[in-house]
């Protein structure tokens, strides 16, 4: 059953983007490892630490496309269990340096002696096993995900109220975060890692290595997600977004549905922020910081929400654009960041390739229609009610 | 005459009328005359003529019995006090601390005006002996030679070697008895201020042997909240002597009517050295006053939530229309509330270049025009971008957000990424007393005006024809629409209004908060919390919301810190979303479903 639920999920488009995603995986690093500086077809090392920060991005923007672009749950929270996911692989990263911290402590991280704790705290245990730190990337924001679903989508908190209390509990959790008593050390956050399963972070076969990392997890999300999309239950998270009471009426429970699509979000953004951390070197809170959600959804909305491919494109254009401006012209970053959100919700609703999905799906329709001798016949057309028609004086109001 | 001319105030004779008793009059005379009686003995001929001359209008018959008595008591007292101001300050160095706290006392009780300052400069230490001459100075500068000047006549002496010149040394004890010292000369003082203050000082540090010195002060003094602190001196000075019961328990009730934190303390230093009789008094009175504070700090905190809520009121209450009427998300409200604050910059800066008069009212010009540019770049923003978008809120809630960046970077751009001075007018600063909170001026005029843009809100929706219209394309847009009400243009003058409202808002907040261009990102959160807690499509719910999210931070905030305070209000906000999804006031009937 498992193995059909994945087959489902083939098609020509995911082979494209899993064989190029394992085809970066191998070459990105050969190309930075096994070639000599300063040949033209070598990969810098800057460059490998850049893209998997990239890629890290990108499958953040993929499990917000899961809630936003197929269920209609604009979340503005999505970065809380990114950061969440980062403080957990944070906490092994702490707890790999050991004795070889500032103040040269065995037990305790650099931060609690110099707030003179005593002992490491309770939800602190347990970060020395690696998998048991994995196990927390994905448990904790899935636990938190699960509990804030729960409690929302039960109570039919929908469209607008949704974003705005999913960008509340962000924006507690980066002021609990920012208190230096919650023992993730404050304001600085999580830093100076030593060692990743006994490589060096700084390595640059270390660094090969967690790019390589990125790319099988990017590829693994995308059938993951592609596999849930063309499912029944796919089916039916679409129907949920497009008209949910509907969807009610039929028998279907869309509050289940939502939990179900929120959690599995919740836990590819957090393996996302854990992917993330030891190839920036740093986890603090302004990783929660409500802007930066924000800024998540302009990457889905972009590359084009309601196609998983779009996501993964949207947040490297847009990172490498910023990269770029920031450097080249810091000051009008900002400009442009506004000028795309304002640009893309006016005059490419659907994103870029859902644009240029639209065009070729046109051009197919019209091959079609001028292929048959008979033209089509002259039914009725029934438009759905609040469409087009609408536009101007009225507002149409489909279900978000 | 000139040794007395400043201890003979003639305030203290005209405050006390021709209509004043005999009686009284001598006694005032008696309280000069013991403190003048010393220095008067060389001038004693001169200074009967004083009166004469001080009191026109009294007369003859009282005139001459005050004389009489003021003579008589100068004799008495002269041959115990028969020291010369001079010689006493030449005292001053020589002799153990107490002796000299005694030559300090005896300084005091000459009533001399240069005293005070000379005693002062005594206890801030920058009292100096020429050994030569044993002249005391004041001295200036530093190295080898300093200036000197006479410490009593206030003569330039000129240069002298520095190491001719000898620092009088105080400790503790003498900078008590100096304190005590100038407390009494000032305590008569004609002006009432330095009265006020010179009783203060005594009420830091009571001493039992002033009690006398205060009663006197207490007898003439007119001026009422002198009156109150010298009392409380007194009564201070009173528990920590040896009185009897009566007088102590009488002092007790006096300290309680004071009722702050210093009170407490002073009732409790009383009880650890009290008797056993009056120790049922004390702790009477230090629940007492124990039951005022608590009452104060929950009447304080109460304030301090209400002036939050003020301003949180007024940086939601145009979010609260444009969600309400349009239902749309305006990311950049805070961006218009930036605005706002840099208007009343430019305003501020224009009027200090070309009307320098108008200054205090900088605001009153500096209202409109936030309102007019920020209520224009509104209109704009929902002609250019908004109305494109209808019946996608998620997608506007985007393009307003790209657009509050836009805004934040161009003001960054223009005016720079430090923080802009907003000058507070004069009658917005300071603080007053209300029953003993402290209320400062600038929070009290936000709050009347947050509740004068609620009204004015209110007239608007309730009483105009765009209110009308407004209200009407809330409850049901599309039978609005066929009723011949145009509403894209009430979409814009919706938007045009919550926006300058915003703007309005800016200017009250350049007067609390740092004019950056990151002003409207602290707020925009907050005034969603409020929005949504309060319910759309309804003043009273934004005002009730608002308020009561602000007294709930301040009373959260002593338990849990002021981060801990507000994680617990948005927890909270987010688990009443889940109990009312529409907020407190939530709109009833179809609406709801649009």
């Amino acid at each position: 059953m498992i193995t059909a639920f994945f087959y489902r999920a083939l098609g020509a488009k995911l082979y494209w983007v899993v064989g190029l995603l394992l085809a970066a995986a191998i070459l990105i690093p050969a190309s930075n490892l096994l070639l000599p500086v300063g040949h033209t077809l070598r990969v810098p090392n800057y460059a490998v630490a850049l893209m998997g920060k990239y890629l890290t991005y990108a499958m953040l923007a993929l499990a917000l496309d899961l809630v936003w672009g197929y269920v209609g749950i604009l979340s503005l929270g999505h970065g809380a269990f990114f950061a969440l996911g980062g403080y957990a692989m944070g906490m092994y990263l702490m707890r790999q340096i050991g004795s070889r911290g500032v103040y040269g402590n065995p037990d305790l991280p650099d931060f609690m002696v110099f707030l003179n704790w005593q002992e490491l705290p309770w939800y602190w245990w347990g970060f020395d096993n690696f998998w048991f730190a994995m196990m927390m990337v994905m448990v904790v924001p899935g636990l938190l995900a699960f509990a804030f679903g729960w409690f929302a989508f039960r109570s039919r908190v929908t469209g607008v109220y949704l974003s705005i209390i999913t960008q509340a509990m962000t924006f507690a959790l980066m002021l609990a975060f920012f208190r230096n008593d919650m023992g993730f050390g404050g304001n600085n956050g999580l830093t100076d890692f030593r060692e990743i399963l006994g490589f060096s972070v700084q390595a640059p076969a270390t660094r090969a290595g967690l790019f390589a990392a990125t790319c099988v997890a990017l590829a693994v999300s995308f059938v993951v997600c592609s596999a849930i999309t063309k499912s029944k239950l796919g089916k039916i998270m679409i129907s949920v977004r497009d008209a949910e009471s509907r969807t009610r009426f039929i028998g279907y429970r869309p509050e289940y549905v939502k939990l179900f699509a929120f959690v599995v979000s919740a836990i590819i953004a957090g393996i996302a922020g854990a992917l993330y951390v030891p190839q920036v070197g740093i986890i603090n809170p302004g990783e929660f910081a409500p802007a930066n959600s924000i800024e998540v959804v302009v990457w889905t909305a972009i590359g084009g929400r309601g196609t998983l491919v779009g996501p993964i494109i949207g947040a490297i254009l847009v990172n490498y654009a910023k990269t770029w401006f920031t450097a080249a012209y810091p000051e009008l970053w900002l400009f442009a960041l506004g000028g795309l959100f304002v640009a893309v919700t006016l005059f490419l609703p659907k994103g870029i390739v859902g644009t240029i999905g639209d065009y070729f799906a046109g051009r197919r329709e019209r091959k079609l229609v001028e292929a048959s001798d008979t033209p089509p016949p002259d039914l009725p057309v029934m438009r759905p009610q609040n469409a087009e028609s609408y536009r101007g004086e009225t507002r149409p109001q489909p279900a978000e | 005459m000139l040794y007395v001319a400043p201890l003979w105030p003639a305030g203290h004779l005209s405050r006390k009328g021709g209509d004043h008793s005999f009686l009284c009059r001598i006694r005032t005379i008696t309280v000069l005359a013991k403190r003048t009686a010393c220095l008067i003995s060389p001038l004693a001929g001169e200074m009967a003529g004083r009166p004469e001359g001080g009191a026109k209008e009294r007369s003859p018959m009282s005139l001459f019995a005050g004389l009489l008595a003021f003579i008589l008591l100068a004799l008495a007292i002269l041959p115990a006090h028969a020291q010369s101001v001079e010689d006493l300050v030449r005292q001053l160095p020589d002799g153990s601390f107490s002796d000299r706290g005694r030559v300090v006392q005896a300084l005091a009780a000459t009533g001399d005006a240069r005293i005070a300052p000379l005693l002062e400069s005594l206890a801030a230490g920058d009292l100096n002996v020429i050994e030569e001459t044993g002249r005391i100075v004041t001295t200036s500068g530093r190295g080898d030679t300093v200036t000197a000047t006479d410490a009593l006549t206030g003569e330039e002496i000129g240069e002298v070697a520095s190491a001719g010149v000898e620092r009088i040394r105080v400790n503790n004890s003498l900078r008590r008895a100096v304190r005590t010292a100038v407390g009494q000369l000032t305590l008569m003082s004609p002006d009432a201020g330095t009265r006020m203050s010179a009783a203060r000082a005594m009420f830091q540090a009571a001493n039992p042997d002033n009690v006398e010195l205060l009663d006197e002060a207490i007898a003439q003094e007119e001026n009422p909240a002198v009156l109150q602190i010298m009392q409380e001196a007194r009564a201070v000075a009173i528990l920590r002597s040896d009185a009897e019961p009566a007088a102590f328990a009488e002092a007790v009730d006096v300290i309680v009517a004071r009722g702050d934190r210093q009170a407490l303390g002073i009732l409790q230093a009383a009880l650890s050295s009290a008797d056993a009789d009056v120790t049922p008094t004390i702790d009477a009175g230090i629940s007492a006053i124990q039951r005022h504070l608590q009452l104060l700090d929950v009447g304080q905190n109460v304030w301090y939530g209400i002036s939050l809520g003020a301003v949180l009121l007024l940086a939601a209450i145009g979010l609260a229309i444009t969600f309400g009427v349009m239902g749309v998300i305006n990311m950049a409200h805070g961006e218009m509330v930036m605005l706002g604050a840099y208007t009343t910059f430019v305003v501020q800066n224009m009027i200090r270049a070309s009307f320098p008069e108008l200054f205090a009212w900088s605001l009153a010009f500096a209202l409109p025009a936030a309102f007019l540019v920020t209520g224009l770049i509104g209109i704009a923003i929902e002609r250019g971008v908004i109305r494109w978008l209808y019946g996608r809120p998620l997608e506007t809630l985007l393009a307003t957000w790209g657009l509050s960046l836009i805004i934040q970077q161009a003001v960054r751009t223009t005016f720079g990424a430090s923080n802009r001075e907003v000058s507070n007018p004069f009658w917005m600063s300071g603080t007053f007393d209300f029953y003993g909170i402290a209320i400062t001026w600038n929070r009290f005029w936000i709050v009347i005006f947050a509740l004068v843009v609620f009204a004015g809100l209110l007239f608007v929706l309730k009483r105009t024809s765009l209110g009308l219209q407004m209200r009407a394309v809330t409850q049901n847009r599309r039978m609005a629409s066929s009723m011949g009400i145009r509403t894209p243009w009430v979409d814009a003058m919706t938007f045009g209004l919550g926006s300058g409202i915003a703007g309005l808002a800016g200017v009250a907040l350049s007067q609390i908060d740092n004019v950056s261009p990151n002003l409207g990102q602290g707020y925009i959160i907050d005034s969603f919390m409020v929005v949504v807690f309060g319910g759309v499509g309804n003043l009273w719910g934004t005002l009730v919301g608002a308020m009561t999210l602000g007294v709930l931070n301040k009373f959260l905030e002593p338990y849990a810190g002021a981060v801990l305070a507000k994680i617990f209000i948005l927890v909270f906000i987010i688990l009443f979303i889940q109990k009312r999804p529409r907020g407190l006031f939530a709109l009833k009937g179809r609406a709801v479903d649009a």
